[in-house]
C-alpha cells in the first residue's frame, strides 16, 4: 500500500473518514460512502426503539464489519461516564468471537449550542478508555497543549476541530492545526468544520493525516456526487503535501516562459 | 411479575427472565444489539444464564447513522 494511513496498528489507503448520519435512506448511505473510498465509518449508538419493527434493516446490514472499519462515537454524550458507557456498549456490540473492537471516536461535548468538545471531560475519559484497552480517537478543540495532553495518555488519533460540527465553516484556524500536526507523533484528523472539497484539500495540505466529515457529503445537493469530490480533494491535497508546495513569493512575480529568444527583439 | 426498566421504560416483567428472553420478546435475537444491565455490559455469550431482577436498569442499543 502507498502512503497509509495508519491508526492504531492497522494501514488504511483512504485517508477520508465518513459519518453515516443525515442522508434520506440507507441506499443513500452505501452509495455516498462507496463513492467517498472511505474505509473507516463512523456510527452513533443508540437504544433500540420500543416497538420497532424487527425486520426493519440495521445499519451494520447496510455497512457490515467485515468490509468498513466501524468508528463508534459518543455523540451526544455530555460527561466522561457517558462516554464511557457508551463506548463499552459499542465495544460490545461490535466485538466478535475472534476478534476485540477496540477502535472508538471519543467525544464529550460542552455545550449544545455550539457542540464544543468540554476538554477536561474529555481528557479524564480518554485516560479511562486507554486503562481499558480502547484505541481513542478523540474529538478535541484545536488547542496544542491539550492535543499531546491527549497523545500523552496514549490517543491513537487526535482529531481537532476545524470549525463548528455541521458548520461547514471551514479551516478557520490553520495555524493552530499546524501547530498540532507538527507537535504530534500520533495521526491528526481534521474532524468536524468542512465544507466543501477545497476545505478538505486545505486541511490535508497542512499536513493533517485525514479528515473525518458527515454534514458536507450529506447535506451536499447530491450527497453521492460529493461523496466522490471529497474523496478526490483529499487525495488531491495529501499528494501536494507530499510533493510540498513552491515558496509564496510576496510582491514579485516570475514568468514561467523564457524571457530570451523573443520575436522583435 | 417484577418491574425493571427497560431503556427508560418501566416494564413488567416475568420472574426468572433471562436478557435471552427479554430479547427474544423483542424480536432482538440474532441482531447487532448490546446489552448493559445496572451500569454493566452484559457480554452476548452470558444472555442465556442472566436472569432479570427486581428494579434492573437495562439498555439495548443499536448502531444508527452518525458522525
Amino acid at each position: 500500500m502507498n502512503d497509509p494511513l495508519v491508526i492504531a496498528g492497522k494501514a488504511y489507503s483512504s485517508r477520508l473518514l465518513v459519518g453515516t448520519g443525515k442522508y434520506k435512506d440507507f441506499a443513500e448511505t452505501r452509495a455516498a460512502i462507496d463513492a467517498s473510498g472511505t474505509e473507516i465509518v463512523t456510527v452513533a449508538i443508540r437504544r433500540t426503539n420500543i416497538g420497532q419493527n424487527p425486520g426493519e434493516p440495521n445499519l451494520l446490514d447496510v455497512l457490515p464489519p467485515e468490509r468498513f472499519t466501524i468508528l463508534p462515537n459518543t455523540a451526544g454524550c455530555y460527561t466522561a461516564d457517558d462516554a464511557v458507557r457508551t463506548l463499552r456498549l459499542a465495544r460490545e456490540l461490535l466485538s466478535t468471537e475472534a476478534r476485540r473492537h477496540d477502535l472508538c471516536k471519543l467525544e464529550v461535548l460542552g455545550d449544545p449550542s455550539n457542540l464544543f468538545p468540554n476538554m477536561p471531560e474529555t481528557l479524564k475519559a480518554a485516560e479511562t478508555l486507554v486503562k481499558d484497552g480502547f484505541d481513542v480517537m478523540v474529538y478535541c478543540a484545536d488547542d496544542p497543549i491539550q492535543a499531546r495532553m491527549l497523545e500523552d495518555i496514549g490517543c491513537a488519533a487526535v482529531m481537532p476541530l476545524a470549525s463548528l460540527i455541521g458548520s461547514g465553516m471551514g479551516i478557520l484556524n490553520p495555524w493552530n492545526l499546524r501547530l498540532i500536526i507538527d507537535n504530534a507523533k500520533v495521526p491528526v484528523i481534521v474532524d468536524a468544520g468542512v465544507g466543501t472539497a477545497s476545505d478538505a484539500a486545505i486541511a490535508m495540505e497542512l499536513g493533517c493525516d485525514g479528515v473525518l466529515m458527515n454534514t458536507a457529503i450529506a447535506a451536499a445537493g447530491q450527497p453521492v456526487l460529493m461523496a466522490g469530490a471529497m474523496k478526490k480533494a483529499v487525495e488531491a491535497g495529501r499528494e501536494a503535501f507530499r510533493a510540498g508546495r513552491m515558496p509564496r513569493k510576496f510582491y514579485s512575480a516570475d514568468p514561467s516562459s523564457p524571457a530570451q529568444g523573443l520575436i522583435g527583439s | 411479575m417484577i418491574q425493571v426498566i427497560v431503556n427508560g421504560q418501566p416494564e413488567a416483567l416475568a420472574p426468572d427472565l433471562s436478557v435471552f428472553g427479554l430479547l427474544e420478546a423483542r424480536g432482538l435475537v440474532g441482531k447487532r444489539v448490546a446489552v448493559e444491565r445496572n451500569g454493566e455490559i452484559v457480554p452476548k455469550a452470558r444472555h442465556a444464564e442472566v436472569r432479570l431482577a427486581e428494579g434492573d436498569r437495562l439498555e439495548i442499543v443499536v448502531a444508527v447513522g452518525g458522525g
